[in-house]
């Protein structure tokens, strides 16, 4: 009985006890965080793990001889690694040759794209015409309707380029621009590249936001208006310039439906000499079991995307703060 | 010179913006516009290629593509109703997912710059080829190295038995369409992932520009994190949600199966006619679905400003 009676005195000290309650509720918000963060920490590695598993494995693997291979207690970690599927991917890639055309090539669209799908954003934004409204519906448009659906028309006007006879009557003949490069510089310099809408919006958003004084000084001062587009405006858009140009580089690179559909050379797009590799090599060098010439693949394709993981790397806390305070979100 | 003086600026204005927008007016109406009115004649007719390859011929057939392609084509009327099916499916899971990971990447915490990079990582790797080897070393990866040589086995040597949970689920009296559509979600776990890398990103953007002020109110208030999150988060995300699913729609069609099958119709079996119609009508239906979904979202999206 006595038991009892104190310890009913000293639970009712406890519930008077302001110390003792701060302390319980400090422990409780604590112990909330700390399972938080738990549980955030097991989600994301989780995922990080599922984006990055495949990628471990190409790695690792592009690293395995064929001893490796065999042995199928050998996982992740190569017993006798070997630079040997480097080697061959890299001759038969003709690596260095394949990445500058490539990068050149990329380089210039993606020049191309900054300057013209500005242009086209900043006019929108900026100046007040007649159907406004509704050519920036065909923006629109233009992000949503799939290349695919216009391919065969596209197709075929490279085939005969000549718009509005112009070329034939030149010239007198009319040129077929496919297997090479042309078409694509053509379709990038009037705004219909790889996703150019997309690159119209983000501009357009962008320039929106900016403060329309910025304009008005520059004319009072006598700027015309392409001086204050260049000179002025272009520089204040350095953060959406910037993901513009990443992404076109980037998405340029790896982009295999336009190279395909103009069929342009592989020595040109390297996105496009890798899907063959495996071929080649299999072919070529007489490695016949297709699982191993897979391995030569991964080392082709880490060769591949190493420049853009790079670019990556460098630029990505510049890259990711572009996309969130440029046009996208707007 | 007369007549340029008076030219007022409005005016002056509008031929220089008319200047601006010139290059992509010029492309779309000599790119886009001649196609798609092109791609309709395609569609409404049988073209015969002539000698070489270069030139063809279009004879008039009215609506017997169409009806052909409704009829008695094999594969265009499930692969259509697949594909839309896939992507309604696709991208709730894929908006709430964003969302999702948009909050937990919000807060200030070590690392946060390295699970973004890794996020976004998709994105940039979007090529065909590395994609192709990348779902085959997502196999590999899930069945061990030792798997890699004898194809057959796959996902399945990973000693888990996934029928026992199934049945262990559906004996718990879920819905079947609920459970199947689980199923679904988790089985599509690694695409969706990788699917929402730009939009977790808009995401959170999103969540960075709602003003602090707001969730001050809340707190002194005495609203729970739940309320915060339904009655001030979720809001004013809300325009951006659409921002999402049009992006999400533009990108899941470009890789769907219908587009591949329009894109074979057309290059490897040379039937110019149908294969443009399939992109047509396949591209109508996108449109379509984006029209009603921006509609009935867009009619329930609180606007800040």
């Amino acid at each position: 009985m006595d038991l009892i009676q104190n310890c009913k005195i000293e639970i009712e000290k406890l519930k008077n006890d302001k110390q003792f309650a701060n302390n319980r509720k400090k422990y409780i918000t604590k112990s909330k965080e700390a399972l938080f963060w738990l549980f955030r920490l097991i989600i994301l590695i989780g995922i990080c793990y599922v984006i990055l598993g495949p990628l471990i494995g190409i790695v690792s693997s592009s690293f395995f001889s064929d001893s490796d291979f065999a042995n199928k207690l050998v996982y992740i970690i190569p017993q006798n690694p070997t630079m040997e599927r480097y080697r061959l991917a890299w001759l038969r890639l003709d690596y260095l040759k394949t990445l500058g055309n490539s990068l050149a090539y990329v380089l210039s669209l993606m020049v191309i794209q900054v300057v013209i799908c500005s242009m086209v954003g900043y006019g929108f934004a900026r100046f007040n015409f007649p159907f406004k409204k509704l050519l920036f519906g065909l923006v629109i448009v233009m992000i949503v309707i799939p290349t695919h659906t216009v391919i065969l028309p596209i197709y075929v006007t490279f085939q005969k380029f000549n718009p509005l006879g112009l070329f034939s009557m030149l010239t007198g003949k009319v040129p077929n621009y496919l297997g090479t490069v042309k078409p694509m510089f053509i379709m990038t310099l009037f705004g219909c590249g790889l996703r150019s809408g997309l690159y119209i919006y983000i501009f357009n958003q962008f320039f929106r936001g900016l403060p329309k004084e910025i304009e008005e000084a520059a004319f009072v001062d006598g700027a015309g208006m392409w001086y204050t587009y260049f000179r002025i405006m272009l520089v204040n858009a350095i953060p959406s310039v910037l993901t513009v140009a990443i992404f076109s580089l980037v998405w340029q690179y790896n982009d295999t439906f336009f190279g395909n559909l103009f069929n342009i050379s592989p020595n040109i797009v390297i996105s496009r000499k890798i899907t063959t590799l495996q071929q080649t090599i299999a072919n070529v060098d007489r490695i016949m079991t297709p699982a191993i010439a897979r391995l030569y693949l991964y080392a082709g394709i880490v060769l591949v995307i190493l420049p853009v993981v790079i670019v990556y790397v460098l630029l990505q806390k510049r890259f990711i703060e572009g996309v969130e305070r440029s046009g996208i979100v707007g | 010179m007369k007549k340029k003086k008076k030219l007022t600026l409005s005016r002056k204005r509008a031929i220089v913006g008319l200047l601006f927008i010139s290059p992509w007016l010029i492309g779309f109406i000599l790119f886009y516009l001649r196609s798609l009115i092109m791609t309709i004649r395609f569609g409404m007719s049988v073209a015969t290629i002539e000698d070489g390859g270069v030139g063809y011929t279009l004879t008039y057939t009215g609506l017997a593509n169409f009806k052909e392609l409704f009829t008695s084509h094999p594969t265009f009327k499930q692969v259509l109703t697949s594909s839309m099916l896939d992507m309604v499916v696709d991208i709730p899971l894929i908006i709430f997912f964003s969302i999702f990971v948009a909050l937990l990447l919000n807060k200030k915490f070590k690392g946060r710059t390295f699970v973004r990079a890794v996020f976004f990582l998709p994105v940039i790797l979007n090529s065909e080829a590395i994609q192709q080897a990348i779902a085959l070393s997502t196999q590999l990866m899930g069945g061990g190295i030792a798997s890699a040589p004898d194809e057959i086995v796959s996902a399945t040597s990973t000693g888990v038995n996934i029928e026992y949970y199934l049945r262990l689920f559906s004996d718990i009296a879920i819905p079947d369409a609920v459970f199947l559509y689980i199923i679904g979600a988790v089985s599509r776990l690694s695409s969706i992932i990788t699917a929402s890398g730009v939009q977790i990103i808009i995401f959170i953007a999103a969540l960075q520009a709602v003003p602090s002020s707001l969730y001050e109110v809340a707190k002194i208030e005495g609203a729970t994190g739940y309320e915060t999150f339904w009655k001030v988060t979720l809001p004013m995300i809300m325009p951006l949600i659409l921002t999402n699913i049009v992006y999400t729609v533009v990108d899941n069609f470009a890789n769907s199966d219908v587009v591949q099958l329009s894109y074979n119709t057309i290059f490897m079996t040379k039937n110019y006619g149908l294969g443009s119609l399939m992109s047509l009508i396949s591209m109508i239906v996108v449109c379509l679905f984006l029209i009603i979904v921006c509609g009935t979202i867009s009619k329930k999206t609180f606007y800040y400003n």
